[in-house]
């Protein structure tokens, strides 16, 4: 009989744990598609290495500030193509900033994008900038629901009780 | 005399955009650094001006102190952004370097792109280091010898007396306006107008006439060192 209570109880615990691992191991999986899609690149590892106790919160507020951050640029960036006479240095530093930003996050594919964008810029190619301004809007939607269901299932495990698993390099 | 404390050293952060702001305080504090960020040349060089005189009345006003006269905080590193509205990093580099009473402090010039000529202009400038963006805690880590040496030759001058002719002559002159061709942070985020300041209890490292003893490198230090992280972002 004590057996069969101590199957049970292993059992129960194993479901418990099983729940948390699998959301530990979605969690991974999740985030290392992010990286092998080229979606984020291992700046973003840095990024967590200086999350810690004392600041839980640093990676999600720094995301969220290149979220509002880019949000504004690619207004900027809409507004300044639409003028009659384009403003190109004017393009050229908000493509440059909104480089920077989304470089400093790792967000890859926004990055990438902005470079592109650039060499438009350079040739004062107004449709082509007009194409990689979508472009880049794309990616930056990309990233941005990328992200937000990333943050999501890290909640959940820390809501579960576990911990966010230690950051590794990323498997391509 | 046991062992001394670590001694806490103050970075300023010049940068105009809000997360590389962000990111560079973090890196900082992470290195046990205190932080004062601010988003433009011209507030750096107004944050550094009022550590020069305490009681400047008038804007006209010449500060005439030595830096060792400092009431409050001392700053021993600055790092700033190259490519800014306004008044870039360069700039900036030039001005401090052009101050009797701010040479002295370490300059290092962060770009998110790896122009050659940019890097030597700004090394022969005065600047200890070129640090491609995105910046790492592996850049941050190579900061603090350039903040000890600069310290030691602040003690070696203290120990030694008087300083021969340290004369105030810098902020005498009013930083350019800041031409902001680019409204969208300034404009939009009150709090980045202000100086942002972590307080932490700091060792008062003005007092601690340290013995150097042993001083790393010559008290001239090598300027032209290139120092690069990672690739070219192209």
């Amino acid at each position: 009989m004590r057996a069969s209570l101590e199957g049970e109880k292993q059992q129960t615990d194993q479901s418990m744990d099983g729940g948390l691992m699998q959301m530990q191991r979605r969690l991974a999986e999740y985030r290392n598609a992010l990286f092998k899609e080229g979606i984020l690149d291992s700046q973003y590892l840095q990024l967590q290495e200086l999350q810690d106790e004392s600041n839980p919160d640093f990676v999600v507020e720094v995301v969220s500030l290149f979220f509002t951050d880019s949000e504004k640029l690619l207004n900027d960036l809409s507004r300044d193509l639409a003028q009659q006479n384009v403003d190109f240095k004017r393009v050229d530093a908000h493509v440059h900033q909104l480089k920077g930003s989304s470089s400093s996050i790792g967000a890859e594919k926004v990055k990438n994008a902005c470079i592109v964008f650039r060499n438009f810029c350079q040739e004062k190619n107004i449709p082509g900038c007009l194409r990689c301004l979508q472009q880049i809007k794309q990616e930056f939607l990309l990233v941005k629901s990328k992200l937000e269901t990333l943050f999501k299932l890290e909640q959940q495990v820390v809501a579960a009780g576990g911990s966010i698993p230690t950051v590794q390099q990323p498997i391509l | 005399m046991g062992a001394a404390a670590e001694p806490r050293f103050h970075v300023l952060a010049v940068d105009d955009s809000l997360v590389d702001r962000k990111l560079i305080e973090r890196l900082l504090k992470i290195s046990s650094y205190q932080v004062t960020t601010v988003d433009s040349g011209s507030k750096a060089l107004e944050f550094l001006g009022s550590l020069v005189n305490d009681d400047r009345s008038s804007s006209d006003a010449l500060p005439s102190v030595s830096p060792s006269d400092h009431q409050g905080v001392d700053v021993n590193l600055i790092i700033t952004d190259y490519c800014m509205p306004g008044m870039t990093g360069y700039d900036l580099l030039k001005k401090v370097k052009e101050s009797s009473s701010l040479r002295d402090i370490p300059v290092v010039i962060m770009s998110s792109e790896n122009v050659p000529s940019r890097i030597t202009r700004c090394l022969e400038e005065g600047a200890e280091e070129f640090i491609l963006k995105p910046v790492r805690l592996s850049d941050v880590n190579k900061l603090r010898p350039h903040m000890m040496r600069t310290k030691k030759l602040k003690d070696q001058e203290q120990e030694s007396q008087e300083e021969p002719e340290r004369h105030g002559d810098e902020i005498g002159l009013p930083p350019p306006p800041c031409q902001h061709e680019l409204e969208t942070q300034q404009s939009q985020d009150p709090q980045t107008q202000q100086i942002q300041q972590s307080q932490q209890p700091k060792s008062g490292n003005n007092s601690n006439k340290r013995k150097a003893i042993d001083v790393e490198e010559g008290l001239s230090p090598d300027r032209t060192r290139t120092r690069y992280n990672g690739v070219a972002t192209f």
